[in-house]
């Protein structure tokens, strides 16, 4: 009866405020994400060597992906360092997501495992999360200070690289060893980046896959146990099954991860040039645009960054359809089934009048 | 009959936990000196002096850790670029303003997509969730080109204003307030009166307060550490700007008369806020990495 109070409360819309919430968000994000990325496409086609570039159409994609005249040497140049990022990109993710993975999931299990009491939990945690959170530079000033090509880096100071005179004689040497030069060599740095990020991310990598772990219902560990299930088989048979989607989950995010690794290749070095060996594509990238900051390569960078995104958007597009709610999915199918049947129903309802 | 009695049975199923406990107590140890020695060395080593550290490795802590930051202070080679107190200032003037912007604006894009309801409010989401993995690298690129066409290189803004986007932020609080968030409160208070916008300060925010914790915590290590954004946008590296990374970068790559006391001095102090802000409340930090892999 009351239908124009009624009438009156419902038509109260508050989704203007709903526009005015999101609002700051969405013009901060347009301004300085979405215009650089659209930026990032114009620059792709566009020329090098200048801060006001004109289009070109696609000869930046032609130098970096297909082999240029060998004539060519400034293209060549490009057209290598790129492919060389990529592979040096690919070998280190690789080298380090595959002990990362082992070890995280070795102790992941260690941790969630019912039958083994373990005081100090919580403190190992803590101490296998700490690296993650040091500032990358300050990591790789670490590192290079343990593992440097200078004499007075701690592994060679314990070879004893750095020995006095007096020191030598005192230990009948004729001259000191030569420093072990890790960081300007090929596989030895490469190992070490690897080592770093493993270093770094293992604990990362660990806790979420135990939230993962813990997420399984615990009585399916119950009954494997009653059963006689030893832990080997309680791994292979349920936690690791159970676990498949939050591991390819990991895999396709450190990917991506893997696919931006700038600050350790970038800074592990002395001096001002960065170490070949570990150029990743990312530092390809900030070198071209970045460098020569008068005349910067904007074209190069650009058409790396959108092949790099495109990459990206791939790996991301798996990512959810993994993630994807399959139990809600099947829902809304039949939700939409029941509403077509609904409807044939009446149909049919109307014919049979 | 089986052989095996319970008793004995019993026996060997404990002997088994015991050797085996011990066996993960002998790799955590290990691993746990995996990750605190370099950490360690480099405390040692910040509170000794360059002739003793290229003369000898120690792991006992010496009394120069003062001494090497006069060092910073005073060796023409480093100060330069490098004064802990200025790098310090304006880590935190970056990482603290980036810190709260975030924290305050992804909350209030995540209550406005949890709370109203509006035709766009479904494709704002889905954009932000297709957004949250487009990588810094891919749009660095245009964003310098920006930043020179809008001359805002070497300023703050483009390191402080953009943190106001956040979309993994967004994501995550979105999540805590559809799982936790009852949004009968929200009726009660405009039945009191209250305009939505004094809903969302004086009530929303203060019931989130554990989300907005761990977002906090996150986003000011995350901001401490970026060394990308900050050697894109200071370019020209003036001392009175640059932040702690970008002066510790500084301070490794030099290749020659390096005294290696003020080297390990000068990483010391950059890690030190974020290893006290960890060690005092690594309980949040370690719940919010959990609470983040979640996702079934």
């Amino acid at each position: 009866m009351a239908t124009a109070a009624q009438r009156r409360i419902k038509s109260v819309s508050y989704a203007k405020y709903g526009y005015m919430f999101i609002l700051p968000f969405f013009v901060v994000y347009f301004i300085f994400s979405f215009w650089p990325l659209i930026q990032t496409f114009i620059l792709a086609f566009s020329e090098n060597g200048t801060r006001t570039p004109a289009l070109i159409g696609f000869d930046n994609f032609k130098t970096i992906l297909a082999k240029p005249a060998a004539n060519d040497f400034k293209a060549m140049g490009i057209h290598k360092s790129f492919w060389d990022g990529m592979k040096n990109t690919l070998i280190i993710w690789f080298g380090n997501f595959l002990p990362q993975i082992a070890l995280s999931l070795l102790l992941a299990v260690w941790f969630t495992d019912l039958r083994v009491k373990m005081p100090g939990k919580g403190f190992f945690k803590v101490v296998m999360y700490m690296p993650n959170i040091i500032t990358a530079a300050s990591v790789a000033g670490l590192f290079l200070a343990l593992f440097g090509d200078s004499s007075y880096s701690v592994i060679n100071t314990l070879r004893g690289c750095a020995m006095t005179k007096e020191q030598l004689l005192a230990a009948g040497l004729d001259s000191a060893p030569e420093p072990w030069k890790i960081i300007t060599t090929c596989w030895p740095s490469r190992c070490l980046v690897m080592f770093i990020q493993v270093w770094m991310w293992f604990g990362n990598t660990m806790i979420m896959l135990m939230s993962g772990i813990q997420g399984i219902n615990e009585s399916l560990f119950e009954a494997a146990e009653i059963d006689g299930a030893n832990s080997t088989q309680t791994f292979w048979r349920i936690t690791f099954p159970l676990l498949k989607t939050i591991m390819v989950y990991t895999l396709l995010t450190s990917m991506i991860g893997g696919l931006q690794m700038f600050d350790i290749p970038y800074m592990l070095h002395t001096g001002n040039v960065v170490n070949d060996y570990i150029k990743t594509v990312a530092v390809f990238i900030y070198e071209m645009f970045h460098s020569n900051f008068a005349k910067p390569s904007f074209g190069y960078s650009a058409a790396a960054s959108v092949i790099l995104f495109v990459i990206t958007s791939i790996l991301g597009a798996l990512v959810f359809y993994v993630q994807r709610d399959k139990d809600a999915i099947e829902k809304k199918k039949k939700q939409k089934q029941a509403a077509k049947e609904w409807k044939r129903k009446q149909k049919g309802g109307g014919f049979s009048i | 009959m089986s052989k095996v009695t319970y008793a004995s049975d019993k026996g060997g199923y404990q002997a088994h936990v015991m050797v085996k406990s011990i066996a993960i107590y002998v790799v955590l140890i290990l691993l746990t000196l995996i990750c605190l020695i370099p950490i360690w060395i480099l405390v040692v080593n910040a509170t000794r002096l360059h002739n003793d550290i290229i003369g000898n490795v120690s792991l006992i802590p010496s009394t120069h850790l003062f001494d090497n930051i006069k060092t910073l202070r005073t060796n023409s080679l480093y100060n330069k670029f490098f004064s802990p107190l200025l790098g310090m200032r304006n880590s935190l003037i970056v990482a603290g303003c980036c810190c709260a912007l975030t924290v305050f604006f992804s909350g209030m894009t995540a209550y406005g997509l949890v709370v109203y309801d509006f035709k766009l409010k479904g494709p704002a989401f889905v954009f932000i969730l297709a957004v949250m993995m487009v990588p810094t690298q891919v749009t660095a690129v245009g964003f310098m080109r920006m930043l020179i066409q809008m001359k805002l290189l070497d300023s703050y803004i483009p390191l402080i204003v953009p943190a106001i986007a956040a979309p993994a932020i967004v994501f995550f609080m979105r999540q805590y307030m559809l799982s936790s968030f009852p949004l009968d409160i929200i009726e009660a208070a405009r039945i009191d009166g209250s305009n939505e916008f004094r809903t969302f300060l004086t009530i929303s925010i203060p019931m989130m307060k554990p989300a907005f914790a761990v977002q906090a915590i996150f986003c000011f290590i995350q901001k401490w550490n970026d060394y990308y954004n900050q050697s894109i946008v200071l370019v020209s590296g003036k001392k009175k700007q640059l932040t702690m990374p970008m002066m510790v970068q500084k301070v490794i790559a030099i290749d020659r008369n390096a005294d290696y006391g003020a080297n390990y001095a000068a990483i010391f102090l950059s890690i030190v806020p974020v290893v006290l802000i960890y060690v005092v409340l690594s309980k949040f930090i370690i719940g919010g990495v959990a609470a983040g892999g979640v996702k079934e």
